[in-house]
């Protein structure tokens, strides 16, 4: 493809094992290898058009990127989404015992509260570019609300595929929005199968499947998004979560690309990982040393965004990790439960189970002096803690319930002054 | 019908010849390995399965049986 003819940055497809490139089509497997495909850019075309005041002169949304997301023309979904806060957590920091700790918070991600809106974003733009009408997913919570909201927002029909024993409120979280929501039946390696096959099928834009390079690619804007908000800087330290090993993945790209483009000095960025002891593939291959994954037939965990068996990026994510001097670990459910009040409880934000992880793996690595003491760490907050409510339920004490007068509250509050006091 | 999968074979397989075995067992199933990474105590390899349906199935099946994880290309595409 020639610089020429094209209107966007996005240069070809190229795969990741063997580097053979294709056009910028709907594909996303090699087909002399099966390979994933990844989009390559020409940082010279993308060079000569960005800056930091041409950023910043943009409306606070993940769009204001737009030179380094593969999309031709005016982004189409999701024009307002991304731009979520990052927050200078003191109070998080001295409860960690490290020096400065700020959080990206994206349990507040416009509009299904989750990155996904992030990733859906440009994946629905993309598949407007392509001509598809029909957007598609298989999910188990954020990416189906999220593909069923902003499908709906650009008008087009959805299709959310979800195991059929998801709990009643996830289902609503997309059916809302007016998609079609087909839950399927058996074990979890056969729906998988089924999804798969459903993809390669019918001419719909699935998010994760055919229109997955470029699905992925909006992932970036969170790295993006942090590095201007702290000041044009790369982080020191920085703790993903990890499901599929994607969005790490494109973290680590994002902050090359920004360090490429001169928009960021190379800060020696350590990428850290955080999964759930009961589904913790990637993590385990990091730690002992391994180049292959170890999929994970059964996962057994609260956080359920994270319980991807078979990671389709867990071989990048590993070595992402590896190149930085990073780490990765997998915490239990109990210590996920401790970081979502942990961050509850010192910020005043709830993050889903995942979000708990992040927070529980940072302790573990400031503890063990894998992250020293006197550093700088960037904290990815995923999702919204309203969406798992499940996971804290039983672990808060049920609100005391009194007499409808003054003398009952005294009391009440003297009990409580007194067992604050024995804390 | 056609199928694309990553094959990842355990310890207890790594030295079998898994393959031929698959081959041997269902005569009307094509099978062409198009990458492979073998180690001491895993293997990984991605394989293309070309047969009816109901035969596809019943590889398939049969490799679960054996101890084979078998995922599509795609590995999992069911996310959080």
């Amino acid at each position: 493809m020639s610089s020429e003819k094209r209107t966007g940055p996005a240069r070809a497809l190229r795969c990741r094992e063997c580097g053979h490139e294709y056009p910028i089509e709907p594909i996303h497997v090699c087909e002399f290898c099966f390979g994933p495909l990844e989009v390559v850019y020409d940082y010279d075309w993308i060079a000569a058009r960005i800056s930091r005041e041409k950023i910043t002169q943009r409306a606070p949304s993940m769009w204001r990127y737009r030179e380094l997301l593969p999309i031709d023309g005016e982004p189409k979904v999701g024009v307002q989404n991304g731009f979520t806060p990052l927050v200078y957590a003191e109070r998080l920091a001295k409860a960690l015992g490290v020096r400065e700790v700020y959080v990206k918070n994206d349990a507040v991600c416009h509009p299904t509260l989750s990155f996904k809106d992030r990733v859906v974003s440009v994946a629905l733009s993309k598949a407007l570019e392509f001509g598809f009408d029909t957007a598609a997913c298989a999910s188990t919570g954020n990416l189906a609300g999220s593909v069923a909201a902003n499908a709906a927002a650009a008008g087009m029909d959805a299709f959310v595929f979800i195991p059929h024993d998801l709990e009643r409120g996830k289902v609503l979280g997309a059916a809302i929005y007016g998609a079609h929501v087909v839950g399927i039946s058996g074990p979890y390696d056969k729906v998988n199968r089924l999804c798969s096959e459903i993809a390669g099928r019918y001419g719909w834009a699935f998010v994760n499947v055919n229109i997955r390079p470029f699905y992925a690619e909006g992932s970036k804007t969170l790295a993006f998004e942090i590095m201007e908000q702290l000041g044009w800087r790369a982080p020191e330290h920085i703790v993903v979560p990890m499901a599929s090993g994607s969005l790490l993945t494109k973290v680590h790209k994002a902050i090359r690309e920004f360090v490429k483009l001169g928009l960021v000095e190379d800060a020696g960025t350590k990428l850290y990982g955080a999964q759930a002891a009961g589904c913790g593939p990637i993590a385990e291959a990091v730690q002992k040393g391994r180049e292959i994954i170890r999929p994970v037939a059964e996962p057994k965990t609260i956080a359920k965004s994270l319980a991807i068996g078979d990671p389709a990026d867990g071989f990048y994510a590993v070595r992402a990790i590896r190149e930085t001097g990073g780490w990765a670990e997998a915490v239990s459910d109990e210590e996920i439960v401790e970081g979502m009040r942990l961050l509850a409880e010192t910020e005043g934000i709830f993050t889903e189970t995942a979000g708990g992880g992040t927070v529980a793996t940072a302790k573990r690595l400031i503890a063990s002096g894998r992250i020293p003491k006197d550093a700088s760490v960037v904290l990815c907050i995923t999702g919204n803690g309203l969406k798992t409510l499940e996971a804290v339920e039983g672990t808060l004490a049920a609100p005391p319930v009194i007499e409808p007068n003054l003398k009952a509250f005294d009391a009440l509050y003297e009990t409580l002054k007194a067992r604050r006091k024995a804390a | 019908m056609k199928l694309r999968a990553w094959l990842t074979f355990g310890p207890e397989h790594v030295q079998k010849p898994m393959i031929w075995k698959l081959i041997k067992t269902f005569d009307a199933l094509v099978v062409n390995i198009r990458t492979a990474e073998i180690k001491e105590d895993k293997a990984l390899v991605a394989l293309e399965l070309e047969a009816d349906e109901d035969t596809l199935e019943k590889a398939i099946a049969w490799l679960q049986d054996q101890g084979v994880h078998v995922e599509p290309i795609e590995q999992s595409v069911i996310a959080g």
